[in-house]
């Protein structure tokens, strides 16, 4: 404040012994006001700014608030205890153990033994099959699983943990409110009787959810899982990034470096800023054309889905790259030069290693950008029902930020929060992937 | 640049591996199809799956037209197997695929679908007719002395008829690209129109300006497109009770708790009426299979025996349960015979 006074005093008094005026009266009202006024708009301009950031936040601690309120309940899964009765005559009948035959069993009547055993009022079809739905329909493979490493369960009666059906899931998580009137829900009082049955009898556990990371897709939200497309989209990532790396850089420093400055090369220059901000979809539209109906690759896959994203994730890279090796002084070349070094060990020894944190953080910024992509993936057959989790970059697979979209489209309620989960998961990726930018802009960079 | 070259090299080989792999025969059913078959579909697909020997099959959700056009485009497998559709084929569409060689098709109806139009339980019940759901959402209605035709005037259900509620129109619903939007205006709009005289009077003089009377949904704000996502339409229902929105039953089924569907024609959408046909807004699911693809893609058969097995599609199977409405006995019967047999469809 001081120093600010003193200046403008300073400049006062030049201007007062150019122009002869009488010297200002620093104390004045005027001036005090006029002062006044100058640091009212300083705090005005200040408040602009906070509240701009604090929007910000607020949408952000919403956004965040939103997801995770809905999500996190889908890292936990109802399981429910029943007694099942290892029958032999079910599950080996010859006796003789051949994990053939106990694989081909019916692990599915012996579940439905075990709850008819354990509600035995339950008699008439229909009511049945309302009791069948406490389990879910994927409890016959873990059962299985069970029996063939432990060939000696058979002819044993054991409590076991089963996964429950989706609806009594939702139910214990209180997703299903048994205060509504019985024709609206999906659960019915009698349904609701034996889950409270089987609760008061310390029979209902919640527990982590690990299939929700071990599976592919499922129609059971229950079953569902996100393993097959978060593997999808490694793999797509994978032939992104050998592919858009080395020719994204590759370019950035033949234009930086060697190409010559004319006309042509300035309209590539225009081109490739033109083409980072070309939407998505056009290049999904490109990548049909191209790879699909020209090239015969097949559909759906990630090999597919990673040729199309790396042609929208090179321009992103080529700036970046560029961007860094200008970066370089001008002097670390002319020492290289000076030196004896050619042009190209000059670029290979001296200019690339020193830019390579910046190009690598633009890389993975464009990578994070094409983790989040789909809408180029919808025309070449990525947003599909996937099953099995592929074994390569040539097998159908889809992507996190599809499966999002696709569970987000499915009418079960207990999809809702398995979207809600998957977004937190596909964020957690984000976030690494930016927080692995910024570290190697920290560790690395150096500044001249 | 030397690493620069192996790379090149390296990407080189690896669209060499890309291309070689394309050639060896695919094992995998592949599916396209229609969004609203696509639950139903990828149950199918799942339980078969786990059931079977065969890999699961891959199903896309393109929409019903772009499904066909995809199973359409020819024989051999770079195309898809099997199309979904939650319309019948049309006669322009079999002759686009007979002209790219894919002559016999099957067709299989799996069911039946109906639309409803539901509003949150906080609200009143809405009893509607077409003519009323017409009158509310067409562009263009007859005035009230049924001599002229306007845009359409009406903001509150009250001055269509005095026996509906006294509030807001404002209805959320699929944009035209929608399957469900379709069936909607071809089901509801389109058969109530010519209840009225001054329209079809239109039907001889003028037949562009009677389609677009017909089929033309309001654009005032009093219809709102709100996405191909019937959850978010689900979700914007419970927030404003005000509001009706026009969505597939399945997600009705879902939403139970929450939901009532209008009564239509004096019907309310349950599962019983939609099945015996006496719900009027309702409409046929179908897929369709490229016989020419039985026997070399391996499954085929066992998919569609699968699909037409009770255990699925029964009054009891699991089908049911995803909110499909079944056909009663005799059609099944004949249907799954039609299907075994691969008899091919001719129009």
């Amino acid at each position: 404040m001081t120093d600010m006074a003193s200046l403008m005093e300073d400049r006062a008094a030049t201007t007062d012994a150019a122009n002869l005026r009488k010297p200002v009266d620093w104390d004045s009202a005027d001036i005090s006001r006029s002062i006044k006024k100058r640091y009212a708009a300083e705090r005005r301009f200040k408040t602009y700014g906070l509240t701009a950031i604090m929007l910000a936040l607020a949408a952000l601690v919403m956004l965040g608030y939103s997801i995770i309120s809905k999500g996190y309940s889908a890292f936990v899964q109802t399981y429910v205890q029943i007694e099942v009765t290892f029958d032999p005559a079910v599950i080996d009948p010859e006796g003789n153990r051949d994990p053939a035959v106990i694989g081909r069993a019916n692990y599915d009547g012996l579940i439905k033994e075990a709850l008819r055993a354990r509600f035995p009022e339950v008699t008439s079809r229909s009511e049945k099959r309302k009791l069948y739905d406490i389990v879910s329909s994927g409890a016959s493979y873990d059962l299985r699983e069970r029996v063939l490493d432990t060939p000696s369960l058979i002819g044993q009666t054991r409590k076991v943990w089963l996964i429950s059906g989706d609806d009594f899931d939702m139910l214990n998580k209180g997703y299903i409110s048994a205060d509504t009137n019985e024709a609206s829900r999906r659960l019915d009082d009698d349904q609701i009787g034996w889950f409270q049955a089987l609760q008061n009898g310390d029979a209902i556990e919640k527990r982590f959810h690990t299939r929700f990371f071990t599976n592919g897709d499922s129609r059971e939200p229950e079953l569902a899982g996100i393993w097959g497309a978060a593997v999808g989209s490694f793999y797509t990532l994978i032939v992104t990034l050998l592919l858009s790396f080395p020719i994204g850089v590759a370019a950035a420093i033949y234009l930086e470096e060697f190409a010559p400055k004319n006309r042509l090369t300035q309209i590539i220059e225009v081109n490739i800023n033109n083409l980072a901000a070309v939407p998505s979809i056009v290049f999904g539209l490109l990548g049909l054309e191209l790879y699909l109906n020209v090239m015969h690759l097949p559909r759906s896959a990630p090999v597919v889905g990673g040729l199309t994203l790396a042609l929208m994730t090179l321009p992103t890279i080529i700036i970046a790259a560029r961007a860094a090796i200008k970066a370089v002084p001008p002097s670390i070349r002319q020492a290289a030069l000076g030196l004896g070094a050619s042009p190209v060990q000059t670029v290979s020894h001296h200019v690339l290693p020193l830019a390579m944190p910046g190009i690598l953080t633009g890389t993975i910024i464009g990578m994070a950008q094409a983790l989040g992509e789909t809408a180029p993936l919808l025309m070449i057959g990525m947003v599909a029902f996937i099953v099995d989790i592929p074994g390569s970059a040539m097998d159908a697979a889809t992507v996190l930020p599809v499966q999002i979209y696709l569970w987000a489209d499915s009418p079960e309620r207990a999809f809702v929060e398995k979207t809600s989960a998957a977004i937190m998961v596909l964020l957690a990726f984000l976030i690494l992937m930016n927080g692995l930018a910024v570290l190697l802009r920290k560790k690395f960079e150096r500044k001249w | 640049m030397g690493i620069y070259m192996k790379k090149t090299l390296a990407i080189a080989a690896l669209a060499s591996v890309a291309l070689t792999g394309a050639a060896h025969a695919r094992d995998q059913i592949r599916i396209v199809g229609s969004s609203t078959v696509f639950p139903f579909a990828t149950a199918v697909a799942e339980e078969f799956g786990k059931t079977t020997s065969f890999k699961t099959p891959v199903i896309e959700s393109t929409g019903s037209g772009g499904g066909l056009k995809l199973f359409c485009a020819g024989v051999g497998e770079q195309n898809p197997d099997i199309t979904n559709a939650s319309r019948r084929i049309k006669k322009s569409e079999v002759e686009t695929c007979a002209k790219n060689g894919v002559e016999a098709i099957t067709e299989v109806k799996i069911g039946y679908d109906g639309i409803v139009l539901a509003n949150s339980k906080e609200a009143p019940l809405f009893e509607l007719t077409k003519e009323q759901i017409f009158l509310a959402l067409a562009k263009i209605v007859p005035s009230k002395d049924g001599k002229d035709l306007i845009d359409n005037p009406y903001t509150n259900w009250k001055e269509i008829d005095p026996t509906l509620p006294d509030e807001k129109i404002e209805v959320l619903g699929p944009p035209p690209t929608s399957g469900t939007r379709d069936a909607f205006t071809e089901l509801v709009l389109e058969e109530a129109c010519d209840e009225f005289p001054a329209i079809a009077a239109l039907k001889s003089s003028d037949k562009a300006m009677h389609k677009a009377a017909c089929a033309g949904v309001r654009e005032d704000g009093a219809y709102i497109e709100a996405g191909e996502n019937d959850n978010l339409i689900v979700q914007k229902l419970e927030a404003n009770p005000l509001a009706l929105g026009i969505f597939g039953f399945s997600f009705l089924d879902q939403n139970g708790d929450k939901l009532h569907g209008s009564k239509i024609g004096g019907v309310e959408p349950t599962f019983e009426a939609i099945s015996d046909g006496s719900y009027p807004v309702s409409r046929s699911l179908y897929f369709y299979v490229k016989n020419a693809h039985v026997g070399t893609i391996p499954g085929m058969e066992e998919y569609v025996a699968q699909f037409t097995a009770d255990k699925a599609w029964g009054p009891e199977g699991y089908l049911a349960d995803r909110g499909l409405i079944p056909m009663d006995d005799a059609e099944r019967e004949q249907v799954r015979e039609a299907a075994k047999n691969l008899t091919p469809l001719s129009m």
